[in-house]
């Protein structure tokens, strides 16, 4: 078996043929993530005892004749903001270093239900906040791509794993871009659901209103089955949606003749001349597909970073608050009173991006400040909201860039962080309103470097998404 | 706008964050730049626009509701609740002094 280049349907058909068992394959992905790893840093930890029990737990499926289910046997890797029960789970911060949650998100609870094997847990930005990776207490991660480069964030680690052939498929969670631009980095599929499509129950909260958990994966169809068994109305989390979960496969046939694309101008206009001509030449391939492509207009996206970074800084620095050296492991030893020991705990704990990321959500969630940010921004969401409700009235799918450059080198944002926050442009906007968005492979540089196109559609129609995106897959 | 030291203090106090002279420097000229930046939003008019607080999708108003009913498997003992706590004991969580009398 060829680990680095497996799918989840050569897995089940291997297994049915008897080629190898779950249990080797574990065994064998465990060895080659352990023995790739160091290239990369993308796993932060593995956790083999869980991988091989789940293993064994589909082999003795398979020895009695029943199905291992969907994912039967296939290894992945989960973003280390996914609680695990047992598994440490640190969200890639000194603050959670030693945190053993007590119990697993339901994302995980339901991969694991249908057969999958979670090798180990992604590194990623701090709590999720970067757009490099290069904000975890632990290290940045490398682009398997080319080393120098970062590999996205936030979820950085969880596009690795998979563009590295160290896991088949992967978890990450999106609150501004952090599933589409990793996944364009890396040069793999990444997948960003409506808002309350996948429950959050066990993600640890960055901000509220807008945080998403989504797979990654080498192909659409593959991110389309892990979706497909993680969505559903969940009780635990009170804004995942009742909505019915369509067979997505159904909807992959290849036809997409008479589809209607939308190309909004405004994400055009400041988009890098290289990434630009694949694009461009994504799009002809769509049109020779039988797409009807038509120019639109998203009139408020020139405000979407200033909108997007007051409602997620506001949110997490509530959802933040609960660090304090209580309940989550890393405690302050300097401290003679109880405010002293939450302001050192947190001072010591937290990194500079989260740092920055409370003080600037303090701010303008503060007396007298309140009205002229935070509400504000919540208007301007809601006229975000509007351009593509507007837009999907005359189309069926928005197609875009996912970032406007490829790969940067590592450390080349770092000391400003307002330029790092505008290479967020093109994919904040989905997260504010809520719809599927994906990037799927569309091509490489000059030098190599992958480049990610982004597909949207309106809310709770990942099936349109996903079946332009394996239509355009196919014929690339 | 000019942030000052002074006011990043303020907030850093509110938000429970001690920082040193280095990070408040730091900071004062990040939080300026950026807040400078966000004030973009006031070219635009949003008078009459109902502020969006959630992502929301058609649904029965009690569609979120499920009966009060105890859940065992659901349940935590304070062992477990308290484990990954730095300081705990007997199911507690321990804490500096919080009143100190004179």
């Amino acid at each position: 078996m060829n680990i680095a280049t497996l799918t989840i349907p050569q897995i089940k058909q291997d297994l049915a043929a008897r080629k190898y068992s779950a249990t080797e394959l574990a065994q064998a992905a465990l060895a080659f993530a352990q023995s790739e790893n160091p290239k990369t840093n993308a796993y932060l930890h593995f956790c083999s005892e869980r991988a091989l029990a789940a293993a064994a737990a589909v082999d003795a499926k398979l020895a009695r004749g029943e199905d291992p289910g969907e994912l039967g046997g296939v290894p992945i890797a989960v973003k280390d903001v996914i609680v695990t029960k047992g598994v440490r789970t640190t969200c890639a911060s000194k603050l959670l270093e030693n945190y053993i949650p007590p119990y697993d998100a339901t994302a995980v609870v339901r991969l694991e239900q249908a057969g999958a094997v979670i090798l180990g847990k992604a590194n990623c930005d701090e709590f999720a906040m970067g757009s490099s990776n290069e904000n975890s207490a632990f290290g940045p991660v490398r682009n398997p791509v080319a080393l120098d480069r970062v590999p996205g964030g936030s979820s950085g680690g969880s596009a690795a794993v998979v563009a590295q052939g160290t896991a088949v498929a992967s978890l990450g969670s999106d609150t501004g871009g952090s599933i589409r631009q990793p996944a364009s980095f890396c040069g793999v599929v990444g997948v960003t659901p409506t808002y309350g499509r996948v429950s959050r129950y066990g993600l640890v909260a960055f901000a509220s209103s807008l945080d998403h958990i989504g797979p990654f994966s080498r192909t659409v169809s593959d991110s389309a089955t892990l979706l497909k068994v993680m969505a559903g109305r969940d009780d635990q989390d009170a804004t995942s949606a009742p909505a019915p979960v369509p067979d997505y496969h159904a909807a992959m046939t290849g036809d997409v003749r008479g589809m209607k694309i939308g190309l909004p101008k405004e994400y055009f206009k400041d988009l890098e001349s290289e990434s630009g001509a694949i694009i461009g030449r994504a799009v002809d391939t769509l049109k020779k597909l039988g797409c009807e492509v038509v120019d639109i207009s998203l009139p408020t996206t020139d405000y979407a970073i200033a909108c997007y970074y007051i409602i997620c800084t506001a949110e997490a620095s509530s959802n933040l608050a609960r660090y304090d050296g209580v309940r989550y492991t890393t405690r302050s030893a300097a401290a003679n009173s109880l405010p002293e020991m939450y302001r050192n705990t947190r001072g010591e704990g937290f990194g500079r991006e989260c740092k920055r990321r409370i003080m600037l959500g303090t701010y303008v969630l503060s007396h007298g400040y309140y009205d002229a940010y935070y509400l504000k921004a919540q208007r301007v969401r809601a006229l975000i909201a509007k351009d593509f409700s507007d837009a999907f009235a005359q189309v069926d799918a928005i197609v875009a860039p996912v970032s406007p450059f490829p790969a940067f080198k590592l450390g080349e944002k770092m000391a400003d962080p307002l330029q790092m926050y505008l290479s967020d442009i093109y994919t904040i906007t989905g997260d504010l309103a809520g719809i599927p968005c994906m990037s799927v492979p569309a091509g490489n540089t000059a030098d190599g470097l992958p480049v990610g196109m982004q597909i949207l559609t309106k809310h709770f129609d990942e099936a349109g998404m996903f079946r332009l995106a394996h239509a355009y897959e196919q014929n690339r | 706008m000019k942030i000052t030291p002074e006011q990043v203090r303020y907030v850093a106090n509110l938000g429970n964050l001690r920082l040193n002279d280095d990070e408040i420097a730091a900071l004062a000229k990040d939080m300026d730049e950026l807040l400078v930046y966000m004030e973009k939003l006031n070219e635009i008019d949003t008078s009459g626009v109902e502020p969006m607080a959630q992502v929301l999708y058609e649904a029965e108003e009690t569609a979120t509701l499920r009966e009060d009913v105890e859940r065992p498997e659901r349940k935590f003992d304070s062992a477990t609740a308290t484990a990954n706590s730095a300081l705990a004991a007997q199911g507690y969580f321990k804490v500096p002094k919080v009143i100190d009398r004179q």
